[in-house]
């Protein structure tokens, strides 16, 4: 049907329905990188709030029962009390398919008499002691179950050590304080008994405690210079026992065998006036938190000094400014801890973020019985007659401004550095979040490229703009331009398995380079300058790409042949061991240089095609008027042209600045992608980009390192961003100028 | 000399220095690729080095000349090497000997001195093979079925044998992978009725029917892969180490057996022609590193293609609203500046964000929409090729915008006020006149897009490549394109087998080859674009005037 035959109407429907829709079409350009800036934002925004805490339930617990200690399952379902008589008791905490919430779902007698004293391990185990005279490990345990396919949680009482009376004491005194910590082949518990002796107790499994809980006990005990003790903390891998008497802070090595020696007594541990009133180890067992009568606590661990390792206090935090810390407790795998005072005020902290992440009043007086949940999302307490549930909304308290961007005194180290190491072995690893050492390896490698790119690309520039003839200039500019269609993972390829291994062979000869480069073209030039005029009419000044290419290739080759000699002259055979030992630098095969050159390749076609329409496009009559006044072309082109162009020339870096910035392949292939802060030429570098290209994959959806990812790709499109968009406002500005010219 | 400094002279030789250098870089560069990617199909000789040592040990190396450097004699003085040395420098070879079941490592050093005498049997054999990489030795005997028989009838016996394999192959790959695909979807159906509470008996039935009858079919195949599997295995050749070891190869390990010291000329340049169409048509061996790069090809072709089908109508229409509707005013400017800043973020941030936005927040929940019964197993909610080309869609979309654009840009408005003037609407004139006029343009910006697109690779990481695919992402298995599919692609192969395999000195010919494959492609897609281009500009030119 021609269009004729169709009604108007028809047709101007169709044209405004063209209209919409091309509209559309255009508007969702904005509306994607709209969507890609508010996306990453969405990601990234979580690591930045703070905790909060709320109440979701309670249970009331038997009538005139006294709680002694709580706890709860994994899916925060299942909730239990260890009452005054030593019974166990399981509530449910939620509504389920099998049970109203509240009702009790097990109740077992875990001692015979009053319960004495009750210490809870690091891993959740708890040990009491009766008037009886019995000792036991008890821990609860949760299995899910799915009848009529939907989840039940059964708790269960597990007595890893049997359900006999441990035999602590060889004694058979009564204990007033007491620690333990086991593992799968031993259990180690320091005792401080009513007769004044501190002892150190171990069961040595038969087998394995993980399925037998046979044991023979190993019986020490330790020499003990304090008056009386306070507290007893033993490290969860069983290397070292902290003791507190009143102020004073005593560290004992549990590690040998044969004798329980003291290793360091903490000093200066509180303020004048004060007296420590808490005190619990951080996830890990490496800190120790000590919490003070002013409301002040304080972490230590230890470092290599001088006089070998040593306690050090590392960071303060203010649990309360007017009361003293009753409590510490600490999260299973992460670096938190929450204080209690005795009005009930509670404080979430996260130790290496150096974070103060809540305060608030959750009871109204300090809980007796106190448990974080094993996910860390939701804390159990005592209550008068009830147990009390709150949801942790705690996500990401390892991420702070403070951690990713400044110096932060790690776990382990001598002082305060910028790390990033992201993923450790085990459980309980102390993750590095600095952007630092990966920002200044952006920086480096973008650095040492433009180093490489700028002279290369804008001298090509200028040259192919202003001094070559039309004809050859039509054949060059594409030539260089297609080395922007190179896949940049080839580059990185010839960077890593050909470049690398090249430079370190021969890298006297990239020094002579340097020279040998510059001093062939004048050599050259002035060979040219000195020809007689026939000859000169007959090779043109024009050819001087042309006739330097050999020259520059001849140059190329001296310098290579006679890189073994300078090595064997200057260096003592070994440039390699010649760096390394004798000016102290370590020096990688990947390193910056090699990233500089290949980078800088990759940049090269950028800034040089920009540029190079920037001059090119420099109106004409401008140059012929400078000439015609009698400038020398060279003089015309510094002090017309390239100022006019320099706003273009300008946005060029910048476009290429912003291409190097956010490379991956390249760096990914030539860098060692170590990410370490020094600016030296010879070490490797880790970027954002290639730091994003190799943990993502293995990063956890949701997880603080992934959404710190997202941040530093936020980053690399913010500074993108910047560049582009400022470069692309000189470039407007520059056509408005040229236009009115 | 002042005088010539004062003309400004130097320095416009030194900037042209710049130029030169700059093309001997683009030059070298792609001669480095294409020199060291098509060596790799070049049969080369097979040398046999005749050794003594410093303690006058005599042995003999065979292999294929990988590299050879000279080193200063001073690094080796510490070393009785048993022999002279003239010169500061000796030489050293890098000899590729294969034969993985007899030594650690296939490569190893030897140094010029050392050699007594260097010739070229015509007789030594290279066996190329499915794995341990490959034998070179003397073919000392045939075994068929048991009994030695006559070396000639080689070349036989292995056509015999690869027609097998192909069965094999093609049994394995087609037929019992389709039923292996099908139970698949019948334990999803299952699964599927069970969760909306459909599985009536007799659905159950059916399905159970239905189960049944493939699991007879694969016996069936079964059966006859056995008997395929012992026809291949049947005879061995014998071959003499250069040790004078003799090893026996099965022949279902054998690939080809090339005697390359006998070939002339033209029978190399038929192996090399033979070596690049198997290059390009052969499934990878090896973790990768040996045999062809096809799967990789087909999943660069395929993404690309899907991107093509997305990008292109979107780019378009956004450059004809940016062209002929959007005004002049700060929107139609801040979109402007979108295009730019598109075509300036960084390609991992796409990854990020297609990771991201994409595979776990639009797939996630297409999965749990549409795909209940296979979770936890993600279907849509891992990387794949949609999303890889979904992703590349919006990396290379300011190409397309850019270029298109350029293309309206150059059509003279006299052909759209014609068209206007002659009662066309708005629409109408776009349509008929000025899309058809700008199509040139159009496809110079799809193919510099494509060009874009083949080359990235680290948006990809993240979003759907995998080293290894099982399956190529389109198959005979209803529904044929399988969008949700991870993909191989070249330049993550070039990544991945040069920086990622355990031996990186064997693979790095191929990887030279890959690159030389990748760099031919765009670099021809380019040139195409660009030719394109140009014409269609003196076109323009010619009905201005």
């Amino acid at each position: 049907m021609s269009i004729a035959s169709q009604s108007a109407d028809v047709r101007q429907l169709k044209n405004k329905l063209a209209k919409w829709f091309i509209s559309l079409g255009g508007v969702m350009v904005l509306f994607t990188l709209i969507l890609i800036f508010l996306y990453l934002l969405y990601v990234i925004k979580p690591i930045f709030e703070s905790a909060e805490v709320e109440p979701v339930g309670e249970v009331l617990v038997k009538p005139g029962s006294v709680t002694l200690a709580t706890g709860l399952d994994e899916l925060k379902e299942v909730a239990y009390q260890v009452d005054e008589k030593g019974v166990m008791t399981f509530y449910q905490m939620s509504e389920s398919e099998f049970r109203p919430q509240g009702s009790e779902i097990l109740s077992e007698a875990l001692v015979d008499g009053e319960v004495e004293l009750l210490v809870t391990s690091n891993s959740g185990r708890r040990l009491l002691t009766d008037t009886q005279g019995n000792v036991k490990v008890v821990s609860a345990k949760f299995t899910a179950i799915y009848p009529k396919d939907s989840r039940d949680i059964t708790p269960s009482v597990a007595y890893p050590l049997g359900a006999d009376s441990l035999p602590i004491d060889e004694q058979e005194g009564r204990l007033v304080k007491a620690a333990f910590e086991m593992d799968d082949e031993k259990a180690i518990f320091v005792a401080y008994t009513e007769d004044k002796r501190l002892i150190k107790t171990t069961l040595v499994a038969d087998d394995d405690f993980s399925y037998d809980s046979a044991f023979e006990p190993v019986y020490q005990e330790i020499e003990f210079t304090g008056g009386n003790v306070d507290d007893v903390l033993i490290t969860p891998d069983l290397m070292m026992a902290i003791v507190r008497d009143g102020n004073r802070v005593f560290i004992y090595d549990l590690d040998d065998e044969f004798s329980v020696d003291l290793k360091a007594e903490l000093t200066n541990v509180v303020a004048d006036g004060a007296e420590i009133t808490a005190m619990a180890l951080l996830s890990g067992g490496s800190s120790v938190l000590i919490g003070d009568s002013q409301g002040q606590v304080s972490q230590w661990f230890e470092v290599a000094a001088k006089k070998g390792r040593q306690f050090q206090e590392i960071r303060r935090f203010t649990a309360s400014t007017t009361e003293p810390v009753t409590a510490i407790y600490t999260e299973l795998y992460r670096k938190s801890f929450f204080t209690l005072t005795p009005s009930g005020e509670m404080g979430i902290f996260y130790t290496t973020s150096d974070a103060d992440l809540w305060h608030g009043h959750i009871a109204k007086a300090a809980p007796k019985a106190f448990a974080i949940a094993p996910r860390a999302d939701a804390l159990i307490f005592a209550d008068g007659e009830s147990l009390a549930l709150m949801k942790v909304n705690n996500q990401h308290p390892e991420v702070t401004w403070k951690a990713l961007w400044q110096e932060v005194w790690y776990e382990g180290y001598p002082e305060p550095d910028y790390i990033w190491q992201s993923t450790g072995g085990v459980d309980d690893f102390e993750s590095k979040f600095s952007l630092v050492p990966i920002s200044f390896g952006t920086m480096k490698a973008a650095a040492y490229a433009m180093l490489f790119a700028v002279p290369l690309a804008l001298s090509a520039a200028i040259y192919t703009a202003y001094f070559m003839p039309p004809a050859m200039r039509k054949k060059v500019k594409p030539t260089i331009e297609l080395m922007e269609a190179l896949p940049t993972v080839i580059l990185g390829f010839l960077a890593g398995l050909w470049l690398a291994p090249l430079i370190e062979d021969y890298l006297p000869a990239i020094m002579l380079l340097l020279i040998f480069l510059p001093v062939a073209t004048f050599l050259t030039a002035f060979a040219w300058f000195k020809l007689p005029k026939e000859m000169k009419a007959r090779i043109p000044e024009d050819w001087a790409p042309l006739i330097l290419i050999p020259m520059l290739l001849l140059a190329g080759v001296l310098a290579f042949s006679l890189s073994p000699v300078m090595e064997d002259v200057f260096f003592g055979g070994d440039i390699r061991q010649y760096i390394t030992n004798d000016l102290g630098i370590s020096f990688d095969q990947r390193n910056a240089l090699v990233v500089g050159i290949a980078m800088g390749f990759a940049v090269v076609p950028t800034i040089f095609s920009m540029a190079e329409d920037a001059i090119f496009s420099v109106p004409k009559h401008l140059t012929s008027g400078s000439l015609a006044l009698g400038a020398t072309p060279w003089q015309t082109l510094v002090k017309v042209v390239l100022l006019t162009a320099s706003p273009g020339i300008f946005s060029a870096v910048m476009m290429g600045l912003g291409r190097a910035v956010g490379e991956t392949m390249i760096v990914l292939m030539a860098t060692g992608n170590t990410p370490i802060v020094d600016w030296s030429i010879f070490q490797g570098l880790r970027t954002l980009s290639a730091n994003i290209a190799v943990e993502m994959p293995e990063s956890e959806v949701g997880s603080s390192h992934y959404r710190i990812l997202f941040l530093a790709a936020f980053v690399l499109f913010v500074f993108t961003f910047v560049f582009n968009t400022l470069a692309e406002f000189v470039r407007q500005r520059l056509r408005e100028k040229y236009s009115s010219l | 000399m002042k005088d010539w400094f004062k003309t400004g002279s130097p320095w416009v030789w030194l900037s042209a220095g710049g130029v030169s250098l700059s093309l001997i870089s683009v030059v070298g560069l792609l001669w480095l690729i294409a020199s060291n990617g098509l060596s790799y199909f070049w049969p080369s000789q097979v040398h046999q080095f005749n050794m003594v040592d410093e303690k006058g040990q005599k042995s003999v190396v065979i292999g294929e000349i990988y590299d050879r450097e000279r080193i200063p004699a001073s690094q080796l003085a510490h070393r009785d090497l048993g022999v002279e040395i003239e010169g500061d420098t000796i030489e050293r070879l890098l000899i590729k000997t294969g034969n993985r079941e007899l030594v650690s490592l296939d490569f190893r050093w030897i140094l010029g001195p050392q050699i007594t005498e260097q010739s070229l049997p015509e007789d030594i054999a290279i066996v190329e093979r499915r794995s341990n990489g490959n034998f070179y030795g003397f073919l000392e005997q045939i075994i068929l079925d048991g009994e030695v028989v006559d070396n000639s009838r080689l070349d036989e016996l292995l056509d015999r044998v690869n027609e097998f394999q192909e069965q094999i192959r093609e049994l394995q790959q087609v037929d019992i992978g389709a039923i292996n695909y099908n139970l698949e979807r019948l334990r999803l159906r299952e699964r599927k009725h069970v969760i909306d509470g459909t599985l009536t008996d007799e659905v159950k039935r059916d399905l159970e029917a239905q189960t049944q009858a493939l699991k007879e079919e694969y016996q069936v195949l079964e059966k006859d892969l056995t008997a395929l599997r012992d026809q291949v295995s049947r005879d061995q050749i014998v071959m003499r180490a250069m040790g004078g070891e003799k090893v026996t190869i099965n022949f279902e390990q054998i690939i080809k057996v090339t005697f390359n010291n006998q070939l002339g000329f033209f029978g190399k340049v038929a192996v090399f022609f033979d070596q690049s169409i198997g290059f390009i048509f052969d499934e990878p061996r090896e973790a990768n590193t040996e045999g062809g790069v096809f799967p990789a090809i087909f999943g660069t072709v395929l993404m690309v293609l899907l991107m093509t089908v997305i990008v292109a109508p979107f780019g378009v229409i956004a450059a004809i609203y940016l062209h002929e509707y959007a005004g002049k005013n700060a929107f139609t400017k801040l979109i402007r500046i979108a295009v730019i800043n598109l075509a300036g973020v960084p390609s991992i941030v796409y990854g990020v964000f297609g990771l991201g936005f994409f595979v776990y927040m639009v797939g996630g929940n297409l999965d749990r929409l549409f795909y209940p019964e296979t979770l936890p197993s993600p279907t849509f909610g891992t990387p794949g090729v949609l999303w890889s080309a979904l992703t590349l869609a919006i990396l290379t979309l300011p190409v397309v915008i850019v270029s298109t654009e350029e293309g309206l840009a150059r059509i003279p408005a006299a052909m759209r006020h014609g068209s206007l003037a002659l009662g066309a609407t708005k629409a109408e004139t776009l349509w008929r006149i000025i899309l058809p006029i700008a199509s040139p343009a159009i496809m110079t910006g799809i193919i510099l897009a494509i060009a874009r697109a083949a080359g990235e690779v680290a948006p990809l990481m993240l979003v759907g490549v995998v080293k290894m695919a099982p399956t190529l992402p389109l198959d005979g298995n209803f529904p044929f394109l399988h969008l949700e599919r991870k993909f191989m692609h070249l330049g993550f192969h070039i990544y991945d087998v040069g920086f990622q395999s355990p031996n990186v000195e064997a693979a790095r010919p191929l990887v030279y080859a890959t690159a030389l494959l990748l760099v031919t492609i765009i670099i021809g897609l380019n040139m195409t674009a660009v030719n394109i281009r140009n014409k269609l500009r003196e076109k323009y030119r010619a009905l201005e005037h």
